[in-house]
């Protein structure tokens, strides 16, 4: 029954979504309201069956209902409730249900809180999702249903793919189907906006925010993903230029782009052409990275399955989506009224240039992705693009964006002054290269790139306090009017701050981490200590122990420095022998923001065992900054005043560009 | 039944919010909202917002009278379009296409509805959630196979160290043709109920079992263990035997099963078995048999061993087709094609064989070399 009126709910969804992507397009060519305000009612309804057919497959998953095909194949009586639930979008089907159902939140969210939008901008941009909606029910209901039966139901069930069975499943998958997915909505406007053939300030108004939602879960997803692959895989990697993780970034980095893009516009009404680009590009990468995890044409932990229909299935809605939207903005693009003028050197200017490098970085991620897959269908050839490819193009990219980061928010609009800003930047520069010289003189080794690569995330830091403190007149005025005009200021001003401060955060987290870790790799016996970092690391024993459904040895580490005991670490090596696999599970101990990790290899029949130690500075910073910058986000998102960029006026004679 | 009533109520809900708004037709529809979204609206909001930035000191007067200047020059262009958008919202021509809509809603959707879910549910199987499941298991339930074998690796996965339990699972995964995991099961066998060379050849004989009937070296090493634990293991010696045939030394083959069967107990089930292997790699016949028991024996024993035979050889096939690196594998498979008789079979293997290994030199000129040995040339 619940296996059941959940496959029914999810078809009758599909049919919501049919009716939503065709009867309010009619009533928005014939102008009548009530044809237009269906598509509120049919998303809300979708939502309401999308979340009652998700709903059910949780239940069924809870209930290890091993009739069901997709719970037989993924779950397991024993395994804790806990992975039960995760479990559900742990596989191909079930993370498909959970992307439609976050698309649906998200038409449900516009449908819901749209109030003040243009009855028939609305009408588009609910039909749109209801496209993106039904190819994507369509593909569920085909290639990837979740509630197929079995007749005879077996008696238990083939558990989780054992990587999988950690709580970071709880958090990365709808962390990153939300910044996916809520790309879907500038997508949809984008598009609205095309059709409608007018662009106007309600509708930048309303993509900021929707865009700024899914950058700061895209944000918060991809660290999160990386900060597991750190503990669980087992190697101290947290970045290894995987093409799944490529998939990721590309839409962040669009995403970015057209955050600040949107930005501009809704301030001062330009960049409109090149915002609707962007908005198309980024849910496009979106679309892009769902294909390439989905389709099984990269084999890696992500792929669960790979289903030569399902790849030709995505493919197709690939072409369909991408390649109509991009002819739709190529025959109606230059029908849009242009937007406002501004200088070369200006925050507009600077935004364009944010755009450029960002858009460029995009590219250069798109090549090295595709390429070797290109490489390898057409030549028959296997290669890897990986970190030396990208350490050459993509890091000097990054980091003439990040030189250029600071000086963005203290150009005027319109029109700036670059002698002015980089006058009032001179102390963030000299913080910097005092760091630079500290850094120098204090470490040995590494490369010699590594300090000025952290006095470069020192100046995008103190780029971003100066900002505040020229904002706040701190120092110059007296402190009772600084707090007031700090109190005063936009919420936006303190998250334009904060986003960038972390971007400077991470680049510090990044180049000690790989400059500076050390490493430690041998077989131990009882007893036996390893030096590391200053650290001594001894191995008091090897345990066994039953997990709910597995086996885990467990090996304890005491740690001490100087004599002094710090704390005792105890990494595992966990069978499961449903699937007859095993995990690492690594142990981590914090100091500050540096990491001691140990993780477990094999062990040889003497009792020793094979361990690697690492010792990791600064490392939980590459995290800390990722954090630090959706915080940022969302005190923007809370600022609910309109944006408004108050133009410098012209002194001299005036020589403006043209906007696009 | 009460499927169906679900089913029906959901789908009424669904026709529902379709019909909700045309029924509200056009006599609601909200004035003020319409012209809170328009753009007229946010200019009039930024204008505001401008004058209390202002106030609260966080833009200078000249930067706020420019902006003002703009957004006004905005505000008046927008104001004059969106007044020519407004005269053409003229309600009576659509009345028409509201009926389609609701039309559409009412037999479309259910249509559809049917249309997909019916070629894709099961609206007869029942839940069958574990609880339920419990309950049930000792009456009506299937018990097959599996679930008792289910039932019996969940008992085993809380006491891994139940040797008793391993004995009797590992034959059973054996039959199922889980050959992987009968071949762990034989191995935590041996680690709980210590060394024997019945447990050792068992385990070897599930490990080429898995390996698609191919004595392998990690095999040959487990057979050669009971050896030693026991000369005269039969298993055991008629594996080393197989061993030896694949390897090509058919004498040795044949030494090896003459003596274990000199040694068998005239009443041995495998007897023939042997019999016909020997009979196989060219050894002599046994005298000790009457006639006609050697030809019954024949007889049910060839048709066993041919089924066998030509199972392990379409093994062999199938993964030399998904894996052609083989050599020894390819080798291998021409040979028992000229076992067999079928020499076509065994032209068209090597053929494949070469294709397979074009591209490798040295693998080819192995290939080449064996074929020679088999008198298949060129």
């Amino acid at each position: 029954m619940i296996a059941e009126s959940g496959h029914y709910a999810l078809v009758l969804a599909l049919g919501l979504a049919l009716i939503q992507s065709i009867v309010p397009l009619i009533g928005a060519r014939l102008r009548d309201a009530a044809l237009m305000s269906v598509a509120r009612s049919t998303a809300l309804a979708q939502l309401l069956f999308v979340g009652a057919s998700f709903v059910a497959l949780v239940m069924l998953h809870v209930n290890s209902d091993f009739s069901v095909a997709n719970v037989y194949e993924n779950s397991h009586s024993m395994k804790p409730l806990i992975y039960k639930i995760t479990g559900v979008w742990g596989n191909h089907e079930g993370s498909m249900l959970l992307w439609v159902s976050i698309l649906a939140l998200f038409g449900g969210l516009v449908a819901a809180f749209g109030n003040n939008l243009p009855l028939s901008l609305r009408a588009h941009v609910l039909a749109v999702q209801a496209w993106i909606a039904s190819a994507f029910y369509l593909f569920i209901l085909v290639t990837s249903n979740p509630f197929l039966r079995i007749v005879n139901p077996p008696i238990e069930g083939r558990d989780l793919n054992p990587v999988l069975q950690d709580i970071g499943l709880a958090v990365h998958p709808p962390m990153l189907y939300l910044g996916y997915v809520g790309f879907s909505i500038s997508f949809s406007f984008a598009i609205a906006a095309l059709m409608e053939g007018r662009i106007d300030a309600a509708w930048a108004r309303w993509v900021r925010p929707w865009t700024l939602v899914a950058w700061i879960f895209l944000t918060l997803g991809i660290a999160m993903g990386s900060y597991w692959a750190y503990y669980e895989l087992g190697w101290g990697g947290w970045w290894f230029w995987d093409p799944v993780e490529n998939a990721s970034l590309m839409p962040w980095l669009a995403g970015t782009a057209l955050l600040h893009s949107a930005l501009v516009m809704e301030k001062r009404n330009a960049l409109k052409v090149w915002t609707i680009l962007l908005s198309i590009l980024t849910f496009s990468l979106s679309l892009l990275g769902t294909f390439l995890v989905r389709s099984g044409v990269i084999t890696s932990v992500h792929a669960f399955a790979t289903d030569p229909t399902r790849g030709v299935f995505i493919l197709l809605i690939l072409c369909l989506f991408i390649g109509g939207s991009l002819s739709l903005f190529a025959g109606r693009a230059t029908s849009l009224k242009q937007g406002g003028l501004f200088a070369p050197i200006s925050r507009e200017g600077a935004l364009v240039l944010n755009n450029l490098l960002l858009t460029v970085a995009c590219a250069v991620v798109l090549f090295g992705t595709l390429y070797p897959l290109a490489m390898e269908m057409l030549a028959d050839f296997k290669m890897s693009v990986g970190a030396p490819f990208y350490n050459l193009t993509f890091a000097p990219l990054f980091a003439l964006l990040l030189l250029a980061v600071p000086f963005g928010p203290m150009l005027a609009w319109k029109r700036g002054d670059l002698l002015g800003v980089t006058q009032r930047l001179l102390a963030a520069g000299v913080a910097s290269l005092v760091t630079v010289a500290i850094v120098w003189g204090w470490v040995r080794g590494g490369s010699a790139l590594a300090p000025l690569a952290i006095g470069l995330g020192v100046f995008v830091i103190a780029g971003a306090v100066t900002d505040l403190v020229e904002r706040t007149g701190l120092v110059r005025l007296p402190f009772a009017t600084v707090l007031h005009r700090a109190r005063g200021l936009p919420r936006s001003a303190w998250g334009t701050a904060f986003a960038h401060a972390g971007l400077g955060v991470a680049l510090i987290g990044i180049v000690c981490e790989t400059t500076w870790n050390s490493e430690y790799i041998a077989t131990m016996k009882q007893n036996e200590v390893a030096h590391i970092a200053g650290y001594d690391v001894k191995l008091d024993g090897l345990f066994q122990r039953q997990g709910p459904n597995y086996r885990e040895m467990i090996a304890e580490f005491n740690v001490s420095r100087d004599g002094a005991m710090l704390s005792v670490m105890t990494p595992s090596k966990r069978s499961f022998t449903t699937r007859g696999s095993s995990t690492t599970e690594a142990a981590l101990l914090t100091r500050g923001a540096s990491q001691l990790y140990i993780s477990l290899g094999d062990a040889t029949a003497e009792g020793a065992i094979a361990v690697r130690i690492y010792h990791k500075p600064l490392v939980l910073l590459i995290w800390w900054g990722p954090v630090l910058m959706a915080f940022g986000g969302v005190l923007s998102l809370s600022d609910r005043r309109l944006r408004v960029g108050a133009p410098k006026p012209a002194r001299a004679k005036p020589r403006l560009q043209p906007a696009e | 039944m009460t499927l169906w009533f679900v089913f029906a109520l959901m789908t009424v809900a669904a026709i529902f919010a379709v019909l909700w708004p045309l029924g509200r037709s056009g006599r609601t529809q909200d004035q003020g909202s319409q012209n809170q979204g328009s753009e007229v609206a946010v200019y009039k909001d930024q204008l505001a917002e401008i004058e209390r930035d202002l106030a609260a000191g966080l833009i200078a007067a000249p930067e706020a009278e420019a902006a003002r200047v703009e957004i006004s020059r905005r505000l008046l262009a927008a104001a004059g379009s969106e007044s020519s958008l407004e005269l053409k919202s003229d309600l009576a021509p659509s009345l028409k296409w509201r009926r389609a809509a609701a039309v559409l809603a009412l037999v479309g959707l259910p249509f559809v509805a049917i249309g997909v879910y019916m070629p894709l549910g099961s609206p007869r199987l029942q839940d069958f959630p574990l609880a339920q499941r419990d309950r049930g298991a000792g009456s009506g339930m299937a018990r097959s196979l599996e679930n008792l074998v289910v039932q019996v690796e969940q008992h085993l996965e809380k006491n891994p160290t139940d040797g008793r339990g391993w004995n009797v699972l590992a034959p059973v995964l054996q039959r199922l043709g889980r050959f992987d995991d009968a071949v762990r099961a034989y191995r935590n066998s041996l680690t709980y109920n210590g060394e024997s060379p019945e447990r050792r050849s068992d385990l070897g004989e599930a490990i080429s079992a898995a390996a698609g009937g191919v004595v392998t070296a990690e095999a040959k090493a487990e057979f050669e263990r009971a050896h030693a634990l026991d000369a005269d293991d039969p298993k055991a010696n008629y594996f080393l035997g197989l061993a030896a045939e694949q390897d090509g030394r058919k004498d040795d083959a044949a030494n090896i099963w003459r003596a274990l069967l000199a040694k068998a107990p005239a009443d041995a089930p495998w007897r023939p078995l042997v019999q016909s292997s020997l009979a196989r790699v060219g050894g002599g016949t046994m005298p000790a048999l009457s006639d006609e028991t050697i030809a019954a024996s024949k007889d049910m024993a060839e048709g066993d061993r041919n089924a066998m035979v030509r199972g392990m050889v379409e093994r062999l096939a199938t993964r030399l087709k998904q894996n052609g690196n083989d050599v020894e594998g390819w080798l291998r498979l021409v040979r028992a094609y000229l076992v067999m008789g079928d020499r076509d079979k065994a032209m068209g293997a090597s053929t494949d064989a070469r294709q397979a290994v074009a591209k490798d030199a040295e693998r080819l000129r192995q290939l080449n070399e064996g074929l020679k040995t088999l008198g298949l040339d060129g």
